[in-house]
């Protein structure tokens, strides 16, 4: 056997590729206010809000171990406090934004603290009555108009910027660079050692805690940032919307249905899965959702078949068939003599 | 002024035997087979919807429907396990979990599809009006009559699970289900019938729950939350602390709304975290979750 250097290595031949396009494509979508319509320009941002969602969704459920069908309290939570940190602290937007990520960390902390106790399935039924606990406790509060609601004053929305096209694009733009922010945290985490640790989780709790891992505390971290960052995107969602009341901004469907059925039909466990996912939802929702009820069934039944029939999802598919990854977070032996490995 | 409160205490009680009702078929399936059934709150509502249709086309009473919507449930159940849940046990949560889900959003659209949004009522006559007054309270005989059902039917659950054949056939795949099936138990069945007894107690809540309000396609996650709520206050795996914790939670929202109308539901969620700060596996724990 003859002796061939080998080298190991994380990256690939795909993963440079995809990089480069994505690098291209990034640049294209930054350049969106200068070449894609009003109404395309609001579509894409709210795709870029909902593969965030899904990312950070599939960062809890799918490594973590943690389902949540209760997301929807960050959601909502976020939007919430948009709206109380610029009508009544006087914030800009932009940091009642930021503002937002620091609050809903701060919240989740003595959230997990509670629903950590409840395991599996009904740790997912747990984070659910939180959320409802946010909503009713939310539509208690009559100066944000209580159970009807309220609208993000003109003057706010005007301090973002002075004409409705720079606004248009500033808002374009926050949620493009969320959505960026979001998966570049989810991949420098997953590549890091924590998140080493995470993945030792996902794949066997008892054998990682055996090997030093605080199953706890890595659950924890992902707990108290997924819902920071899920809290910046409620934010975002509704200053998209200029609009919050407790019904739309704690809404179980919108905020989680639609994110779980994303991730599966995506692929859960792998970060690809979810940006896959929100594709085809999209595609999905502008050419089915004439049909209404039965388009959320379809929906739904989808969803149940690739749960039973291939449960690795979309991106499973073609990543068995092809071996390929596009943001790879395993180590690889290669040889680089020019022969073809093995 | 005594009186009011204890008036809101005993009416609590009352409420509390319904979502006892809500939790017993939650209770039942996961002490089985561990299994979390999101879409649970949905069936109840469809369960619900079944009897209304039953009880205008036939033009029986609400009650009466119950002889036809218990079976058609059960078989619902039956069919359910072992045609889609089955395929989901196993060691990991998620399957169960989100195959669930989607059921829930399945049935909720299609209840929404056929009835419409529009709330509905079941008509039970006098029944639904008629009191008997003892000790200076008023006590509605529909809610009386709930609450005895919630009683009858927890305690025909405690003797199946430990008095007869099927529950020794239900505790056996509870405990192992490999060795359960090497001593001839078929455990594909023994689920398929775990659910579909599960699903008979939930077309007794529905109905009940049709009589009592008003209904709509979009309640079932509420109601799910609720029987979920009395499963954790009373300990996993405890049917008779699952009616405790119905009670608890029917009286801290009738004492909630007492305090202030808006506060009934939230009330009743303060309570089961408090319960869940202090005593994680609930009052009465039988089994680890």
């Amino acid at each position: 056997m003859s002796a061939k250097a080998s080298q190991v290595t994380r990256t690939t031949n795909a993963a440079r590729a995809a990089a480069v396009l994505g690098v291209i494509a990034l640049v294209i979508l930054i350049a969106a206010p200068w070449w894609a319509g009003r109404a395309d320009m609001r579509l894409m941002s709210e795709l870029f809000l909902y593969m965030a969602l899904a990312s950070l969704w599939n960062l809890m459920a799918g490594y973590a171990g943690l389902v949540s069908v209760g997301q929807q309290a960050y959601v909502g939570f976020g939007g919430y406090m948009l709206f109380a940190l610029t009508i009544f602290a006087g914030l800009h937007p932009v940091f009642a934004i930021a503002a937002a990520a620091v609050l809903g960390a701060a919240i989740s902390v003595p959230v997990a603290a509670l629903i950590f106790r409840l395991r599996g399935a009904y740790f997912a039924i747990g984070t659910w009555v939180i959320a409802e606990v946010f909503r009713l406790g939310f539509a208690q509060v009559s100066a944000l108009g209580g159970g009807s609601g309220s609208s993000l004053p003109v003057g706010i929305v005007k301090s973002l910027a002075a004409s409705r096209s720079g606004r248009e694009s500033l808002s374009y733009w926050l949620a493009l660079g969320a959505a960026l922010l979001v998966v570049v945290v989810i991949y420098g985490f997953l590549r890091s050692r924590k998140g080493l640790a995470l993945t030792a989780i996902r794949d066997n709790e008892l054998a990682a805690g055996s090997l030093g891992i605080d199953v706890w505390r890595t659950k924890f971290l992902v707990y108290v940032v997924v819902s920071a960052l899920t809290a910046m995107i409620g934010a975002l969602i509704f200053l998209q919307k200029l609009r919050i009341s407790p019904d739309a901004a704690f809404s179980v469907n919108d905020w989680t249905a639609f994110v779980i059925f994303i991730v599966v039909i995506g692929g859960i466990g792998t970060i690809e899965g979810p940006i896959i996912g929100t594709l085809i939802f999209f595609l999905l929702r502008e050419t089915l959702a004439d049909l209404g009820t039965i388009y959320l069934m379809v929906l739904g039944l989808v969803a149940i078949v690739v749960m039973l029939k291939a449960p690795k999802g979309v991106w499973g598919f073609v990543r068995e068939r092809f071996d390929v990854q596009l943001f790879p977070l395993g180590y690889r032996v290669v040889q680089v003599d020019g022969d073809k490995g093995a | 002024m005594i009186m009011e409160w204890a008036n809101a205490i005993v009416q609590g009680t009352l409420l509390g035997g319904l979502y006892a009702l809500f939790a017993a078929g939650l209770s039942l399936i996961f002490g089985v087979m561990r299994l979390v059934n999101i879409a649970h709150g949905d069936l109840i509502v469809l369960a619900a919807y079944l009897g209304l249709t039953t009880a205008i086309v036939l033009g029986v009473h609400p009650l009466a429907a119950l002889l036809i919507v218990v079976p058609a449930m059960a078989a619902i159940g039956y069919a359910l396990q072992r045609g889609v849940l089955n395929q989901t046990l196993g060691d990991d949560i998620l399957p169960p979990l989100l195959v669930t889900f989607g059921l829930s959003v399945i049935i909720q659209n299609a209840l929404l599809e056929v009835y419409s949004a529009d709330p509905q009522k079941m008509d039970a006559g006098a029944l639904e009006t008629a009191s008997i007054s003892v000790g200076g309270l008023a006590l509605g005989v529909l809610p009386l009559l709930t609450f005895a059902v919630a009683v009858a039917i927890i305690a025909t659950l405690q003797w199946t699970f430990y008095r007869t054949a099927l529950g020794r056939a239900f505790r056996a795949v509870s405990d192992n289900q490999d060795i359960a099936q090497l001593m001839g138990l078929n455990r594909r069945h023994v689920f398929g019938l775990a659910m579909a007894l599960s699903l008979a107690v939930t077309a007794v809540a529905g109905i009940l729950l049709g009589v009592r309000t008003s209904f709509d396609p979009s309640i079932g996650g509420g109601r799910l939350i609720f029987g979920f709520e009395a499963v954790i206050i009373g300990g996993l795996g405890n049917l008779w602390g699952t009616l405790a914790g119905g009670v608890i939670l029917g009286v801290a929202q009738t004492v909630g709304a007492k305090i202030n109308p808006g506060w009934q539901i939230l009330a009743g969620h303060i309570a089961f975290l408090l319960i869940l700060a202090v005593r994680p596996n609930g009052l009465f724990p039988r089994i680890s979750g």
